[in-house]
């Protein structure tokens, strides 16, 4: 039977499995809107921004493993998808994008809405596609939802001029896919994983270094075996929280620029660092010249462009996490006796001394003004056993909530990483509320990041997304003053918000539920009751407005140069008049 | 250190786009490129002349494997290989100066290809320095117009290689 472009589609993600999409309409998708009116299989959520509807699709993704798929006209739906195209290829975040295209005669007239989605998209998706006869509609789609989820996960864009969307043609899905000039390599070379085996054995003090590529390869399982039979501490990525549970006594918590005092000191003082699904980001590896000065280096990831990108490495290793970790194991297992412990002792007596030398630390006194740290602390006591997934969006608040919201297992942390999104937080928690519906999902915002896709709240609404957002309101961006404090002499250019909105009102406004925790004793109390709610909420918590995140490697630093506090300037300027300091009575408009 | 990295990708709509960005999006140096389709025609060869150390090159035919469209990267440096480029060369020629273009192009075993009272347009294939050189000896002639192909190049095939293809080629 032949179908029109509009039905073929919905018959493809259907195929595909695909439950949700994020989708906002425009002319010259109408046609395919019309077709998934007609139809239950398919819920569409309609975003207020195409923005939204991309970084729904990448926290849809992400929770899930599975592609996450967001639908947008032409022109500005395209523009505006961007920003969510070039945080997943930056994340690998497996995602299909359809967007619509004026049709095929008018292309390149500059007819109204039109723009080059493909030229657009080109530098921020893993591939893009251009449909320009309905025969051909099905096959893309097929291979599209391929590449977008084998080797390196990443956003693949399908753009369907209009009238390819009204055109018909014979409806047959491939079961298969087979793309000459692409074949991911799973497996890894024998040879190297039996040096890298042996090289791990031999190490007195390995750090494993473990990112974003173990979570989407399901290796969690094989990484915590990896551990326990080598004794190796456990350092995180932004990326890879989550990937081995955060109060295993192994656990390093993350490294990085914001990383532990710990997982930096042990990078840089290692002789072995076997990085897993990890891609040398500057912002682990600080001076490139002075990282981990003496370590071997072993690398094991599924994309051969992340090996020897920023960092030298001695042992090489291209293939899945999943498959080249059991390989690793089988290997080890055989080799490895009861030593390792105690081969390492020495080392792990170095890191619990680094630990107890500088553990994360603030000062919360009972009635001084909300520490950031505090509320989120307390929201982690709160809600760990209810296994919640956890958005943040960018800036000190994400940075605090890596470094004290511990995670137990993989999939629960969405967070933008590579290209530092601020506004991905609300949206990708909703997209995981709507892959979710009975689970708890937190929003982890600050005042000036939740402000770039409030409109969303209108979506969370509508679709019954109950998801709880945390605002921690210093009306700052906290990130910036912080680096002008350190850097810039204090001066707050274009930091200091002025004026934030009521949040409680702005929630209630939208229909959702607003709640305000103003002093220390109210915050268990107030996050309780949020969490209570069956609806979404903003629990606005006005915090201190000076801390900073600490430690904290300068950009370009060494990794064990950490700054741990506020320097003395900064600290007596704090404590003195501080006629920076923005009134109450200027910043929350209370009733 | 100059490198000569021969693609073959798909033969579609934006590969050469893919490639182009790819140059100009990590900032990695096109001195030249050419493009044509091989003997199978869904398929394209470039031939890329870049530039750069060692990693640089790693990364540059690392990056261009992953692009999809990407079937096979060479870097021809890596063994031995011949390259060359041809030029086409529009002259002024005064009634005096007719008789020296044209010794000019036979020294270099160039064709003239097409020709006015006033010009000479004049074909040279060769390596670069050979191209360099012929230009120079034109120049006080005064060239009117040049457009250069950019290099293409393949393999030199071992005298050992050559010998297992021609039994592939004489069993099939």
């Amino acid at each position: 039977m032949k179908l029109t472009g509009a039905e073929i589609l919905i018959e493809c993600l259907k195929r595909e499995g695909v439950k949700t999409i994020f989708a906002l309409p425009g002319g010259v998708v109408l046609k395919i809107f019309d077709m998934l009116h007609q139809q239950k299989d398919i819920e569409v959520v309609l975003t207020r921004h195409e923005q939204g509807a991309g970084h729904m699709a990448e926290g849809y993704a992400k929770a899930t493993g599975k592609a996450g798929v967001c639908l947008v006209t032409s022109g500005p739906g395209m523009t505006n998808v961007i920003t969510a195209l070039a945080d997943a290829y930056m994340d690998s975040v497996p995602l299909v994008c359809f967007s619509g295209q004026v049709p095929t005669s008018l292309i390149g007239n500059d007819a109204f809405q039109e723009a080059d989605n493909v030229g657009l998209s080109r530098p921020c998706t893993k591939y893009n596609f251009l449909v320009k006869n309905v025969a051909d509609l099905a096959t893309t789609i097929k291979e599209a939802f391929y590449i977008a989820t084998t080797g390196r996960p990443g956003p693949v864009l399908v753009d369907i001029p209009k009238d390819v969307s009204m055109d018909k043609a014979e409806f047959t899905y491939p079961s298969s896919v087979s793309i000459r000039s692409y074949n991911p390599v799973y497996e890894g070379n024998k040879w190297q994983i039996k040096q890298a085996a042996e090289a791990m054995t031999k190490a007195k003090k390995p750090v494993l270094y473990v990112g974003g590529g173990v979570i989407f390869s399901g290796a969690s399982q094989e990484l915590m075996e990896l551990a326990e039979l080598t004794h190796m501490p456990v350092d995180m990525t932004l990326m890879g929280l989550g990937a081995f549970p955060g109060e295993h006594p192994q656990s390093m918590g993350m490294l990085g620029m914001h990383g532990t005092y710990w997982a930096n000191m042990a990078m840089h003082y290692s002789d072995l660092v076997v990085a897993i699904g990890a891609r040398f980001d500057d912002r682990v590896t600080g001076k490139v010249s002075e990282f981990c000065p003496h370590a071997k280096v072993i690398h094991i990831d599924i994309d051969p462009t992340s090996i020897r990108k920023n960092v030298n490495v001695d042992i090489p290793i291209v293939g899945d996490c999943k498959t080249v970790l059991r390989e690793l194991i089988q290997i080890l297992r055989a080799t490895v006796n009861g030593d390792q412990r105690e081969l390492r002792k020495p080392w792990w007596n170095q890191i619990r001394e680094w630990q107890q030398a500088n553990p994360l630390a603030y000062q919360q006194e009972a009635d001084g003004p909300i520490k950031p740290q505090h509320v989120i602390k307390r929201l982690y006591e709160l809600t760990k056993d209810r296994d919640p997934i956890v958005s943040t969006d960018v800036g000190q608040h994400q940075m605090w909530a890596a470094q004290y919201f511990k995670l137990a297992k993989p999939n629960r942390w969405l967070t933008s990483g590579g290209l530092g999104t601020m506004g991905f937080g609300f949206p990708a928690a909703m997209g995981a509320q709507a892959a979710f519906p009975g689970r708890l999902v937190l929003c982890i915002a600050g005042d000036g990041s939740i402000q770039m896709n409030m409109q969303e709240m209108a979506t969370a609404v509508v679709h019954k997304l109950p998801v709880k957002i945390i605002v921690l309101n210093n009306r700052f961006h906290g990130m910036v003053r912080q680096w002008q404090d350190l850097f810039y002499e204090g001066r707050y250019a274009s930091s200091y918000l002025e004026t934030t909105p009521d949040f409680v009102k702005l929630a209630e406004a939208y229909g959702a539920v607003g709640l305000r925790a103003s002093k220390p004793s109210e915050i268990d109390a107030v996050l309780k009751e949020a969490i209570a709610v069956n609806k979404p909420v903003i629990v606005d918590v006005p915090t201190y407005p000076y801390e900073n995140v600490y430690p904290m490697i300068p950009a370009g630093g060494c990794n064990h140069e950490m700054i741990l506090e506020d320097p003395p300037a900064l600290k007596n300027k704090q404590s003195g008049a501080g006629q920076m300091a923005p009134k109450d009575s200027d910043t929350i408009l209370t009733a | 250190m100059e490198h000569i990295i021969s693609v073959t990708v798909e033969n579609k709509f934006g590969s050469l786009s893919r490639v182009a960005g790819l140059f100009s999006g990590r900032g990695f140096n096109i001195e030249s490129l050419s493009v044509a389709p091989t003997l199978d025609p869904s398929m394209s060869q470039m031939t890329i002349v870049t530039s750069g150390d060692e990693r640089i090159i790693e990364q540059i035919v690392k990056q261009l494997n992953k692009l999809i469209d990407v079937i096979k990267v060479v870097d021809l440096n890596e063994s031995d290989f011949v390259s060359r480029e041809t030029a086409l060369i529009k002259v002024h020629t005064r009634p005096e100066d007719r008789a020296e273009a044209l010794r000019i192009a036979d020294i270099f075993r160039a064709n003239v290809i097409d020709s006015t009272p006033a010009t000479y347009t004049i074909e040279v294939t060769g390596d670069p320095q050979k191209i360099g050189a012929i230009i120079n000896l034109l120049q006080p002639l005064g060239i009117k117009e040049l457009t250069r192909t950019g290099r293409v190049a393949v393999a030199r095939e071992s005298i050992r290689s050559t010998g297992v293809q021609a039994k592939k080629v004489a069993r099939e």
